[in-house]
């Protein structure tokens, strides 16, 4: 039997990554490095307002001030700033007004990723905007959702078509001062996506953000901006890959969202950025700052995680609960094989009243994963009424790899009600060979056990997603049995 | 079906089984009992391929292959059905997607389709009622909060499910009050055929009396010491093991 384990555990770090291959597109990019004058040229080629140039330089100068954090529970290689290309466009014929401008390359490469840019071939009910390298390359249904007044779009046409919006919600859950990576994202972000869902709307579809690094030797930092007005709802998605390089690549993200008096946003992530070989050579670095403020009254912000990807993760997507009443919550589950490095989890800080939040996190490692859980619930003085629930558990396959648990409470309200669970098990031998006995093979009954301890994450995505996100887990662990 | 030479086994360098010889043909019933300790469940368990005893010497023949070549999975496949003495919980998975992935297994084996989902759940409905399981049972995560007596008869259900042309029980009955005993006792018997054979592991006489075997064999500290017909299970009953220690 170990013997079998680890010829199975050898077949699945050499597991395929579907999504490893590179496009050979046209690509207009700058010259490599960090300076002011790049930060100028970017925001040249937007076509930006003074005011936005203004913001990213002013974060640039606060970025320089800055040290790369290094509380987290991970170890990561000194990165060369100056190594990086910050801008990579695929080059344009001419501004795509339709899709016979797009690149057939790039339509191609969307194709191939399961994402058709073309709005009949679409899976019914989901609207995309396909951001490869520094771009936006496509939104689709734009027009149908203009139709009720919703905005989706990219961000730079975003901040061309609407920059009273842009100028007025950008960087106020996300200053520009947050952290070593959220400055830096505001000093070079190039493109992403834009939202806003007006007043008494329910978004009739998914919305989803597709996102694809193509070129090498650069960054993607994209930033997602999404409004949901009073009484709106919208679910809305986002999915990540990557070629197969033997170098690192840095993705340096900032999700912000507003959700006004009663509207409720439901953001879900299946994140599969390449993960790096099974030695732990290449795979993305995904440096991402996720943050939701519940500014209304009985708003509700909640976040659904599917991470398998990347080779190092530091990512709390958190909400401020600061209506009377708002509701945050976080569904996690993230996947460590190999060498894959995670330090992930949430911060849930309660300002308003009667305030409720819920966390409930499953890690996963295998190989020589390392999995970390860091959450923080803060409740603040005026918070009567607060409540929380985590749950924080943690499934290891093998004895190499590791699981850790970070939880952080500041109470600062008697009358608030904290509750924190936490669990660590291993894959039984006995739950293994019970499959066994009934005609499941090991690596089948490695997927059905870890499908099931995901369950109540997997449960909360929507439909056609929780089915792709089954499969990525099986995918991602196949095998790697302890 | 089965034929065991000389079958000797260890679990951590202690020897448990010291050499086991008994054949098993279609449409017999064995019973094989023993006090604690005897070798029952370890026999049990190198039949179904589990991994916590090594097989120091002897041979299984399983309908004419050598049973050792196969992986757990395959003797399932090939009709090896364990009930386990303590079934094993399995949180946040169906007992519906268990079993169905479990017979689509055994289909794919047999060359077959995948069975659909309304057809399946017309099997499984067909099948509780065979058993006398409670509805909501088959609903739940696979053993997951089951009573001791509820886990029991899930696995007589699976057992209905799969089929099997060898059943190897393992201790079904013990922790069973007399209800229960009868379920699992008739389910055994509804699902009996020419075709098919069981090995009944048992303590008690008492399951004897619901499941009636043509082979009663006595082991005792890794040894059959003592074969006969079913009278030979009420004789045990009367005189108790101690008769048997003075036999060996």
């Amino acid at each position: 039997m170990a013997k079998d384990q680890d010829k199975i555990i050898g077949d699945v770090t050499t597991g395929e990554y579907k999504y490893g291959f590179y496009s050979d597109i046209e690509m207009e990019q700058i010259s490599k490095g960090l300076n002011e004058d790049i930060i100028r040229t970017i925001s040249e080629k937007k076509n930006e307002p003074e005011w936005l140039l203004d913001f990213r330089l002013k974060a640039f100068r606060h970025w320089q001030t800055m040290k790369m954090p290094e509380w987290a529970n991970l170890k990561i290689p000194r990165i060369d700033y100056q190594d990086i290309i910050y801008y990579s466009a695929p080059k344009k014929k001419k501004s795509p007004e339709s899709l016979d401008d797009i690149d057939p390359e790039l339509k191609k490469t969307f194709d191939k990723l399961g994402i058709p840019l073309e709005e009949q071939k679409h899976l019914a009910g989901v609207a995309v905007d396909a951001v490869m390298d520094s771009v936006s390359v496509k939104t689709t249904f734009r027009e149908t959702l203009a139709e009720s007044g919703i905005i989706f779009c990219s961000f730079s046409d975003a901040v061309r078509e609407y920059p009273e919006l842009v100028k007025r919600y950008l960087g106020t859950v996300v200053p520009y001062t947050d952290n070593f990576f959220a400055s830096l994202n505001s000093a070079v972000f190039s493109d992403g996506s834009f939202c806003y869902i007006p007043k008494g709307i329910k978004c009739p579809m998914e919305l989803s953000t597709y996102f694809r690094i193509n070129a090498s030797n650069t960054g993607q930092f994209e930033r997602t901006l999404l409004v949901a007005d009073e009484e709106s709802y919208v679910s809305y998605l986002e999915g990540c890959t990557a070629p197969m390089r033997d170098e690192n690549q840095l993705h340096a993200a900032i999700v912000e969202i507003i959700a006004e008096n009663n509207a409720e946003v439901k953001y879900s992530t299946v994140q599969n950025w390449y993960p790096g070989d099974k030695d732990g050579k290449g795979g993305i670095f995904n440096f991402v700052t996720k943050r939701g403020l519940c500014r209304g009254e009985n708003s509700k912000i909640s976040w659904t995680q599917v991470e398998t990807g990347s080779a190092i993760t530091w990512k709390y997507p958190s909400c401020i609960l600061k209506g009377d009443n708002s509701t945050g919550e976080f569904y996690s589950v993230a996947v460590t094989n190999n060498f894959q490095q995670a330090d992930t989890g949430t911060k849930m800080i309660h300002i308003g009243k009667n305030t409720k939040s819920t966390i409930i996190s499953k890690g996963i490692s295998a190989g020589h994963g390392q999995n970390s859980y860091r959450g923080l619930v803060k409740v603040l003085k005026n918070a009567t009424g607060a409540r929380n629930f985590s749950q924080c558990d943690s499934l290891l396959l093998g004895d190499k790899c590791g699981a850790h648990t970070f939880p952080y409470l500041e109470v600062d309200n008697q009358a608030a009600i904290v509750e924190h669970e936490a669990t660590t098990s291993k894959i039984g031998e006995d739950q293994i060979f019970y499959c066994n006995q009934r005609g499941i093979s090991t690596e089948d009954a490695v997927g059905l056990i870890v499908n099931g301890y995901a369950r109540e994450v997997i449960n909360k995505l929507p439909m056609e997603f929780a089915v792709e996100a089954q499969k990525l887990l099986q995918i991602s662990l196949e095998g790697s049995v302890g | 079906m089965l034929i065991i030479k000389d079958l000797k086994a260890a679990i951590n360098g202690k020897q448990i089984l010291k050499g086991i010889s008994l054949e098993v043909k279609a449409g017999e019933i064995h019973a094989i009992m023993g006090p604690n300790g005897s070798g029952k469940s370890t026999l049990a368990g190198v039949l179904a391929g589990r991994e916590f005893a090594e097989v120091t010497e002897g041979t299984v023949t399983y309908l004419g292959k050598n049973l050792f070549d196969m992986a757990p999975e395959d003797r399932s496949k090939e009709g090896i059905f364990l009930g386990f003495q303590y079934p094993i919980e399995i949180p946040g998975v169906s007992m519906v997607n268990f079993m169905k992935t479990a017979y689509n297994e055994h289909r794919r084996h047999k060359g077959l389709e995948p069975i659909s989902a309304s057809d399946f759940l017309k099997l499984m409905r067909e099948k509780k009622e065979l058993v006398e399981i409670d509805s909501k049972l088959t609903n739940r995560s696979v053993n997951e909060g089951f009573s001791g007596g509820e886990k029991k008869k899930n696995e007589i259900f699976q057992m209905a499910i799969l089929e099997p042309r060898l059943a190897i029980l393992d201790e079904t009955d013990s922790g069973l009050d007399i209800d229960a005993l009868r379920i699992v006792a008739n389910g055994v018997n509804k699902l009996k055929r020419p075709d098919n054979a069981a090995i009944v592991i048992t303590h008690y006489q008492r399951l004897l009396d619901y499941i009636v075997p043509d082979v009663v064999h006595v082991l005792y500290d890794g040894r059959i010491v003592k074969t006969a017909g079913k009278e030979l299970a009420l004789e045990l009953e009367e005189k108790g093991y101690e008769w048997i220690k003075e036999h060996v």
